[in-house]
């Protein structure tokens, strides 16, 4: 008899989420489903709002990352003020705003991998969950948990001197940035006390790769194999193909690596990229123009920026990228757990630019603000921390935002993330008629490899509210689980 | 000019006569919140929240003479209940959702909200239907956040009529409209701004210059609202 299994709620990523798992008479994994159920509706109600509204009010989506949102918003209000695309601000205007987003980068990765993922790896998948998190870290491995605090309060005061706030600040404004650098901001995070400075800094985040290098070479079953599979990959490169964060052309490849969009200019993405909407879910599900609605899907976020780019501009994490590359001979790495490897070289790769940027003179002076022409309408590329984010806005004569897109992450991993849970199921709860705590965590494991947003409140209290029913055809509960947060 | 002897929170003053009770406090030192009144031009005390004790009496301070011998009280527990309860009043009434609002740090009722330390208001939220006039090019105004104190109506009429605001409709309907035919004959860059500062919250604001001014580097960032009185009053 066939039965379904529904983890509800998953917890909130643009809302709420859950995950269906059905399972057929032979108890094997038929289906399974993350649902985005909660209608979040900012496209909506940005219209109307003046526009130099929107980096502030947008960013309020998200509390982990409103800064790849404050950000992308802005980016798209710079070709509406005429001032260009990511590269036609001043000096100090597009330093400060790269310096704000490495700092964004640095301080997501390091709660993505060390608060939420990493008691994962150290206490199993299925582990004891009153173990299996933050608070375990920090009782069992002291040393890792004061660097997760320390790193993630070093990346929060980059964000403070350059958007005002630690936490959805206002810093970036339409055609540049509000504030410079202060000798006394720059000291403090190059040559803070131990150890709040870049240097320091930078050893751990070489220390957090080779944990996690050395975790891989005793695991590997659990980060080759765990919710493996081919996928395109689309992520912004620089026009000379070098990794980069905050601006670029739009670069796809397939699961060969062949090129499958090339370097587009993302003014005109709507030329490349759609989005179908799906009767069980809010979060659209995008795709390739060229290739279709069936397998035009890809994956963005680390591992998809790992994937396509040529080299990483960066020295030190230029030399882990080669490692990376040569593990899978150059081919594109569809293994969705080493989307924490690719992630720890982008912190590298963060802590790096963010040095170079604290010792460049034009943060501390120069013009901040640039505008020109005005237009109507401009889109704001960038990559977050979880993937490529887009924020596309019009404007009416009487500068309100009359229609706003965004495609956000998590979105466009919407299939990817359908995927791994697809795979993570099928591995755990095959033939299995009982669900026990470490079958409903493994399903987690896969989300949150994509996206701790789902997972946030599992790990950072180790009590999430989760609850699991199997259900037989005719809707009669056969199992229930339920997990209080 | 003579001179009068005043009680102010029980200690004696002396001051020029002629003038309203928030006026002697501001000049000992004694804040006094206001929200409707703006330095200038001619109180009509009509938002209620500078009410005091005055020989006995609530009173607004800001249309009430000072007179001699005058006992006045300006922060008892009762008075400061009511202020608290004003702001928590003018939060629930309109839309004022500072998270976005480019006055945030230099509003005076977000700064009087935070002085009261409201947490969220004790009464339900109206969420009233309000639009946004965008059509001029120079200025806009948000009816969502607009708190009716006539400020920007009463500067510019005091100067010299008409003004380029005017008050529309009645009751729960009131809003502020704008003259176009008249703003666009004198409005400049320099009058826009104005306007902009004349407004306590963030209805009436410049186009295409919001957040300009960082975080930390804005009015009550530091200080509180009222702590340039305290600073600046010397007693007499």
């Amino acid at each position: 008899m066939s039965k379904k299994i529904t983890i509800e709620p998953v917890t909130r990523v643009e809302g709420h989420g859950k995950v269906t798992i059905h399972l057929d008479d032979n108890n094997q994994v038929s289906q399974s489903r993350l649902h985005i159920v909660e209608f979040r509706g900012f496209e909506r109600f940005v219209q109307g709002r003046p526009y130099w509204e929107a980096p502030v009010l947008v960013q309020r989506l998200c509390g982990i990352c409103p800064v790849s949102h404050h950000l992308a918003a802005a980016k798209a209000l710079d070709v509406i003020v005429g001032a260009g695309t990511g590269d036609g601000l001043t000096p100090t205007g597009e330093k400060m705003r790269r310096l704000m987003h490495y700092g964004q980068i640095f301080q997501s990765h390091v709660l993505h991998f060390f608060h939420l993922a990493s008691p994962d790896l150290l206490f199993g998948i299925d582990g004891d969950p009153a173990l299996r998190n933050v608070i375990g870290i920090a009782i069992k491995h002291k040393e890792l948990a004061v660097q997760a605090v320390m790193m993630r309060k070093y990346g929060q005061e980059v964000i403070k001197v350059t958007a005002g706030k630690k936490i959805h600040g206002t810093g970036a404004i339409p055609g540049g940035i509000n504030k410079h650098l202060t000798q006394t901001e720059k000291d403090s995070l190059l040559n803070g006390d131990d150890p709040m400075n870049i240097d320091k800094m930078i050893d751990w985040s070489l220390g957090a790769l080779e944990f996690f290098k050395d975790y891989h070479s005793k695991n590997k079953d659990l980060i080759d194999k765990f919710a493996a599979f081919p996928s395109s990959h689309v992520s912004l490169v620089r026009k000379d193909g070098a990794m980069d964060l905050y601006h670029g052309v739009l670069r796809g490849i397939d699961s060969d690596g062949n090129k499958i969009l090339n370097d587009v200019d993302y003014q005109d993405y709507l030329q490349y990229i759609d989005e179908e909407v799906k009767s069980w879910s809010y979060m659209k599900f995008p795709y390739l123009r060229s290739i279709g609605k069936k397998d035009g899907w890809y994956r963005v976020g680390p591992l998809a920026r790992m994937n396509t780019c040529d080299f990483i501009p960066s020295p030190l994490a230029q030399k882990e990228f080669e490692i990376f590359q040569a593990y899978t001979n150059g081919k594109p790495n569809g293994m969705s757990m080493h989307m924490h490897w690719a992630r720890l070289i982008e912190i590298l790769h963060s802590a790096e630019m963010m040095k170079e940027l604290l010792n460049d003179p034009d943060l501390m002076s120069g013009e901040l603000v640039v505008k020109g022409t005005k237009g109507r309408e401009g889109v704001g590329l960038l990559e977050a921390p979880r993937g490529t984010l887009f924020h596309h806005y019009r404007i009416n004569d009487d500068d309100q935002i009359e229609m706003a897109n965004l495609i956000v992450s998590t979105t466009n991993n919407n299939i990817p993330m359908n995927t791994a849970v697809n795979l993570a199921a099928k591995q755990f709860m095959n033939g299995q008629t009982e669900i026990t705590e470490g079958m409903m965590n493994a399903v987690e494991v896969a989300i949150r490899a994509y996206d701790p947003c789902l997972s946030c409140a599992t790990h950072a209290l180790g009590k999430m509210p989760l609850e699991a029913i199997i259900l037989d055809s005719y809707g009669k509960e056969l199992d229930r689980k339920l997990k209080n947060g | 000019m003579s001179k009068i002897l005043i009680t102010i929170n029980g200690k004696e003053y002396s001051a020029e006569a002629g003038k309203m009770v928030l006026e002697v406090a501001k000049e000992v030192g004694i804040y006094i919140p206001t929200l409707c009144h703006y330095e200038g031009i001619k109180a009509q005390g009509s938002c209620r929240i500078c009410t005091c004790l005055i020989d006995g009496r609530k009173m607004t301070a800001c249309t009430t003479p000072a007179s001699h011998r005058m006992v006045v009280e300006t922060n008892t527990e009762e008075l400061e209940k009511i202020r608290a309860t004003i702001v928590e009043l003018l939060f629930a009434e309109g839309n004022h959702f500072c998270p976005a609002c480019e006055r945030s740090g230099n509003c005076e009722l977000q700064a009087l909200a935070y002085r009261y330390k409201m947490m969220v208001p004790q009464f339900p939220y109206n969420f009233p239907s309000r639009d946004l006039d965008a059509t001029n090019p120079k200025i806009m105004i948000d009816h969502n956040r607009c708190i009716l104190c006539k400020r920007c109506i009463r500067r510019k009429k005091e100067k010299d009529n008409p003004s380029w605001f005017v008050f529309k409709g009645r009751g729960h309907k009131t809003q502020i409209n704008i003259d176009h035919e008249l703003i666009d004959k004198e409005f400049d860059d320099k009058l826009a701004q104005e306007a902009m500062d004349t407004c306590p919250v963030g209805a009436i604001i410049r186009k295409e210059k919001g957040f300009d001014v960082p975080i930390g580097s804005r009015k009550y960032d530091k200080d509180p609202i009222g702590s340039d009185i305290k600073k600046q009053g010397v007693i007499l």
